[in-house]
């Protein structure tokens, strides 16, 4: 249940950086990011400071680079929410 | 000889009115924009009144996506895209397509700085040891070319796109370089326009060098007083001001309307020699720049019918018109009309030049000298060069057929441009 949560928090996080073809809809577990979901690559790095302020953790460099997928954030979310 | 390059589009966001009609307004009918602000007043400032557009939030929206909006702290930058988009959109012209950029059409926006607020905000993440919470827009929104970068972006322009910076000449000299471009071929439509920051920040530095007025603070509307002999230095303001210019065969295929023909213009500086100071302007340069302007215009200076100086409302005021007097040689009542906005504006400062450049121009189409409204002593210097008749306090009906204009800024930089009613 927890994870479902994470995940519709994920997307709404996500949608104001989709670009005008793609919309929320489209977002699945395994999009990429950048090359499925066209995200502006410099806008990752906003996505991930929305992560660390709506889940309140703290990512760090290499945290950041696995963040390649939808399902790569969640996992991450929940590895940091559950050592809290 | 080059393309004629011609006027077909005006953006302003500016302290004394946002969008044309309110702008015109206040120029016409003297209406100030220039306020007391609590938050100098806080901070100690010896100058507590200043000018800043007036916006709401509901008005920005319009002017950028949601995502352009999170964490935008840049008002130089707001204010740019606001007075551009609307110069562009004057002009009857669109944005690009989605898939090829207009290579036709370039940008020359400046600014003096961009994004202070948001750089100070960056600065205080920095020190904390926490950069990377600065997020993706610090930079475009602090860079000095983000101004033409966002514009570039947002109308998909594909000529030259950037940004010159000229102190307080930056607005007119864009103005130039938009001009010289267009008539050398290389473009067929420039947006030209300039933009500064509002706020403390940007102030503070000027109030720190008593060149602003410290006594007149609880009189906001008439504390700016430009050639005036109780004038005791500028009222700082901010805003952005736009032009686009177009070959005149792209604005006559287009079918655009036309407010008025770029004759030419001209640059130089003074080198700081000869009296010149970081701070002053040497005279002969300044002199220089405007018989430059004429001769680069191919008029002369009979031609001119009126003046709008650069006139800031510091002491140095009669200098300016002595060197317009001896540049022109002209005086009394046949010098040209003289204004200067700076009253009802204040000193934009890098968007001073692309403010007062659209006010010049409206001139045309209202056919209007707009007056100077704050002037009750006129300098006894300045009326020993010209007849106090063609120093308008309230706007008259005259419509003049050119137009000269000149900014001045620090580093002893100069720009003159002359504008011309429009015929075939």
């Amino acid at each position: 249940m927890e994870k479902e949560n994470y995940y519709q928090q994920l997307k709404g996080i996500v949608k104001p950086y989709l670009p005008e073809d793609v919309t929320v809809d489209d977002i699945s577990p395994d999009s990429h990011f950048i090359n499925e979901l066209n995200i502006n690559s410099a806008n990752l790095v906003d996505i991930v400071l929305d992560v660390e302020d709506a889940f309140d953790i703290t990512l760090e460099n290499d945290d950041m680079d696995q963040m390649q997928t939808v399902s790569d954030a969640m996992a991450i979310i929940d590895k940091k929410r559950s050592s809290k | 000889m080059g393309h004629r390059v011609v006027i077909t589009g005006l953006g302003i966001c500016a302290p004394n009115g946002v969008g044309l009609p309110d702008f015109t307004k206040s120029l016409k009918e003297g209406l100030t924009g220039i306020s007391f602000h609590q938050e100098l007043k806080d901070l100690n400032f010896g100058c507590q009144v200043a000018g800043k557009p007036q916006l709401t939030s509901e008005y920005i929206n319009r002017y950028f996506t949601s995502l352009q909006l999170r964490g935008l702290n840049a008002s130089g930058l707001v204010y740019g895209v606001i007075a551009g988009t609307d110069a562009w959109t004057d002009a009857g012209l669109s944005k690009a397509e989605e898939d090829e950029p207009d290579w036709d059409s370039g940008i020359i926006f400046g600014t003096g700085i961009l994004g202070v607020d948001k750089f100070r905000e960056s600065i205080h993440l920095v020190d904390e040891g926490n950069t990377k919470r600065l997020g993706s827009t610090s930079v475009i929104q602090t860079m000095a070319s983000g101004i033409s970068a966002y514009l570039g972006g947002i109308l998909g322009s594909g000529n030259q796109v950037t940004t010159n910076s000229s102190a307080c000449t930056t607005g007119t000299e864009g103005v130039i370089m938009a001009y010289d471009r267009i008539r050398s071929g290389k473009a067929k439509r420039i947006l030209t326009g300039s933009c500064s920051d509002s706020g403390p920040y940007v102030w503070g530095g000027f109030d720190a060098m008593r060149i602003l007025p410290r006594n007149n603070n609880n009189n906001p509307a008439t504390a700016s007083k430009p050639l005036s002999a109780s004038a005791s230095g500028f009222v700082p303001g901010s805003g952005a001001g736009a032009l686009v210019l177009e070959s005149l065969e792209s604005a006559m295929q287009r079918g655009a309307k036309i407010y008025a023909e770029v004759l030419g213009g001209a640059v130089n500086s003074g080198g700081q020699r000869g009296g010149g100071s970081m701070t002053a302007p040497n005279s002969l340069s300044v002199q220089r720049c405007i018989k430059m302007a004429l001769e680069n215009s191919g008029i002369e200076s009979k031609d001119i019918e009126a003046v709008n100086g650069h006139l800031t409302a510091t002491g140095k005021d009669p200098v300016e018109v002595l060197n317009w007097s001896l540049a022109l040689k002209r005086s009394g009542a046949d010098f040209p009309y003289l204004n200067s906005f700076k009253g009802i504006m204040g000193h934009g400062l890098a968007a001073a030049g692309s403010m007062e450049c659209v006010a010049a121009v409206l001139q045309f189409k209202e056919g209007q000298i707009f007056g100077n409204p704050n002037i009750e002593d006129l300098h006894p210097e300045i009326e020993k060069l010209v007849h106090k008749s063609r120093i308008p306090a309230k706007t008259i009906n005259f419509r003049p057929e050119t137009i000269a204009k000149a900014s001045f800024g620090f580093g002893d930089v100069n720009a003159c441009v002359i504008f011309k009613t429009f015929k075939d």
